[in-house]
Parts: C-alpha cells; sequence; structure tokens
C-alpha cells in the first residue's frame, strides 16, 4: 500500500497522518508539496490532512483548493482514487468541488476541540467496512470552521445515496443534519472533520480511528 | 480601475459571526439592532481601462475563488 500526504504551507496534520498510514500499511507515505504538479505513481490512496492552509486566509482552504496538486488530486479521483481528507482537507476538498457543499464557522462561533461520538451511518465503503453500521466511535475534532452545509437537493441526495459517512451523536457544531464526514458519489472519497489519525494508538486518548485505517488497507488489499 | 467585491454569505444561510455581534450591540445598550450580517469587501486595483471587460473578469475571480457560492452570494461594483 503506498499512500502520499499531501503537505501546503500551514499543514499541520500532515506528519500524523503520514505515522497513520505507516502504522496500517507498512510503508513511508510519499509526502507532496503543494506546488508539485502531479502525485507519484503508484499511489493508492491520498490523504489531505488537517491543519491551517495557507492561514485559512479568505476562506478555510480556498487557496489549497487552487493549488496545483490540488488539481491533480482532483484528477486522481476522477479517475477512481482513493482520497481521505481530514479536517482542513475535508475544507480543501469542498472548496475544490471534488465534495458537494461547504464548511461554515462553527454555529457557536468557538473553536471545539475534544473527542466526539461519531454514529457509523454507512459501512458500505472502503473507508468504513470493517466498522458497524449503527455503532458509536469516539474520534477527536478540532476546528473553528465544521459546520457543513449544503442545499436541499445536495443534502437529499447525500442522505438517498447512503453518502453520509459519520453523524456526530449529539450538535456539536450545527452541522446540518449532524454530519461529519461524507463520501463521494462513487465512495471512494471521504472528508470527514473528525481526526482518525488522532485516534489510533493506545497512548491517543482512544483507538478508534484504528478501523477507518485498517479498512482502508483491506479495501486495497482485496481490489 | 477600482474594483470592489462585496461578499455575502447568502439569505437563509446562518451568520454565527453576526449574530454575535448583534448579541454583543444588545449587550452594549444599542437598542433596535434586528439582525446582524458579516461579509466581507475585496478591493481590487485594475490595469484594464474596459469597465466591461474588468467586470466580467471580475465575476469569473468571484466564481472561482473570492466567494464560495455554496453558501456565499457576491456584488462588484466598478469605479
Amino acid at each position: 500500500m503506498r499512500a502520499a500526504v499531501i503537505v501546503f504551507p500551514g499543514s499541520n496534520c500532515d506528519r500524523d497522518l503520514a505515522v497513520a498510514f505507516e502504522a496500517f500499511g507498512g510503508q513511508k507515505p510519499a509526502m507532496v508539496w503543494h506546488k508539485d504538479t502531479e502525485l507519484p505513481a503508484g499511489i493508492d490512496i491520498v490523504g489531505v490532512p488537517g491543519g491551517f492552509s495557507h492561514g485559512d486566509y479568505l476562506r478555510c482552504g480556498a487557496i489549497a483548493a487552487q493549488a496545483p496538486i490540488t488539481r491533480a488530486v482532483a484528477d486522481f479521483a476522477a479517475k477512481g482514487g482513493m482520497v481521505l481528507g481530514i479536517c482542513n482537507g475535508f475544507q480543501v476538498l469542498t472548496e475544490s468541488g471534488i465534495l458537494p457543499g461547504a464548511l461554515m464557522r462553527n454555529a457557536g462561533i468557538k473553536f471545539v476541540c475534544k473527542p466526539v461520538p461519531l454514529d457509523v451511518v454507512t459501512t458500505d465503503s472502503p473507508f468504513t467496512a470493517d466498522l458497524e453500521a449503527g455503532s458509536q466511535i469516539e474520534i477527536p475534532v478540532s476546528h473553528h470552521d465544521g459546520n457543513y452545509f449544503a442545499d436541499t437537493e445536495v443534502l437529499a441526495r447525500l442522505k438517498g445515496e447512503d453518502r453520509v459517512a459519520f453523524r456526530y451523536a449529539t450538535d456539536i457544531n450545527g452541522s446540518m443534519d449532524r454530519i461529519a464526514g461524507i463520501l463521494s458519489e462513487n465512495r471512494r472519497v471521504l472528508g470527514m472533520m473528525p481526526h482518525p489519525e488522532r485516534a489510533i494508538d493506545p497512548l491517543h486518548s482512544g483507538t478508534d480511528g484504528a478501523a477507518i485505517f485498517s479498512s482502508i488497507m483491506s479495501s486495497l488489499a482485496t481490489a | 480601475m477600482k474594483a470592489t467585491v462585496h461578499v455575502m454569505l447568502k439569505q437563509g444561510v446562518l451568520d454565527p459571526q453576526g449574530e454575535a455581534v448583534r448579541h454583543a450591540l444588545g449587550t452594549l445598550g444599542f437598542d433596535g439592532v434586528e439582525g446582524v450580517r458579516q461579509g466581507k469587501i475585496i478591493e481590487l486595483d485594475l490595469t484594464g481601462e474596459d469597465r466591461d471587460a474588468a467586470h466580467d473578469q471580475v465575476t469569473r475571480m468571484c466564481e472561482k475563488l473570492l466567494a464560495n457560492t455554496v453558501i456565499e452570494s457576491y456584488r462588484i461594483e466598478i469605479a
């Protein structure tokens, strides 16, 4: 399994995500700089990490969405490649149109940073196959702009096509329908605000994030 | 030529920051403020002379980068 982790100026979860990919996939991921125009050959999954890309200027993820490498990530996704966007990475995926909707300022204005329970909504994806539908997992969140918004048509499609991957068990940021993570139409792109890479080691507050990375590895192994 | 772009959250999209400002104004004793919406203004200095062309160009900038049209609307002034 070969992963690539995209690094923007201001990314700060890139190393954690690389550690998680390596822990489960056995290989050191390729760290890919935002100015690169293409992904290295033979990449199985691209991780777009959390952080404050370009200082969150204009809107979170807006500048990173225009980076040369983001175009390459969009092409990779369009060809069926797997992409995992976490937190600021999720914002980059919505700003670039790879995933629908937008992430707005938290309804309570405050930056929310704590482990939160998530409802596992679907197991029909390469990211959630090892989880149990209807179960709860605890994953940390750390964001100021995680309030998911989509128009009614998009929201209905996401629900109708079983593309909501995770919901907050209780409302923490005003997200429509308590959405914490969504899948692309082909189910091979996952964007989520919570940080599964911060919940994989016994020294973390929990290890519930491990099932997401193990799901990714099993799906790649059987592909 | 100067272009000014006003970017606001669309009507119907909750503006928590505007709400917080409204609340703070009430705390300060300013009565009768029913609603506050907060947006941003972006000023662009343009070298061209053609106003229509500038308007077209800035519209494309808004659609591509300056506004997120999922949640925001924009208005362009050319002066």
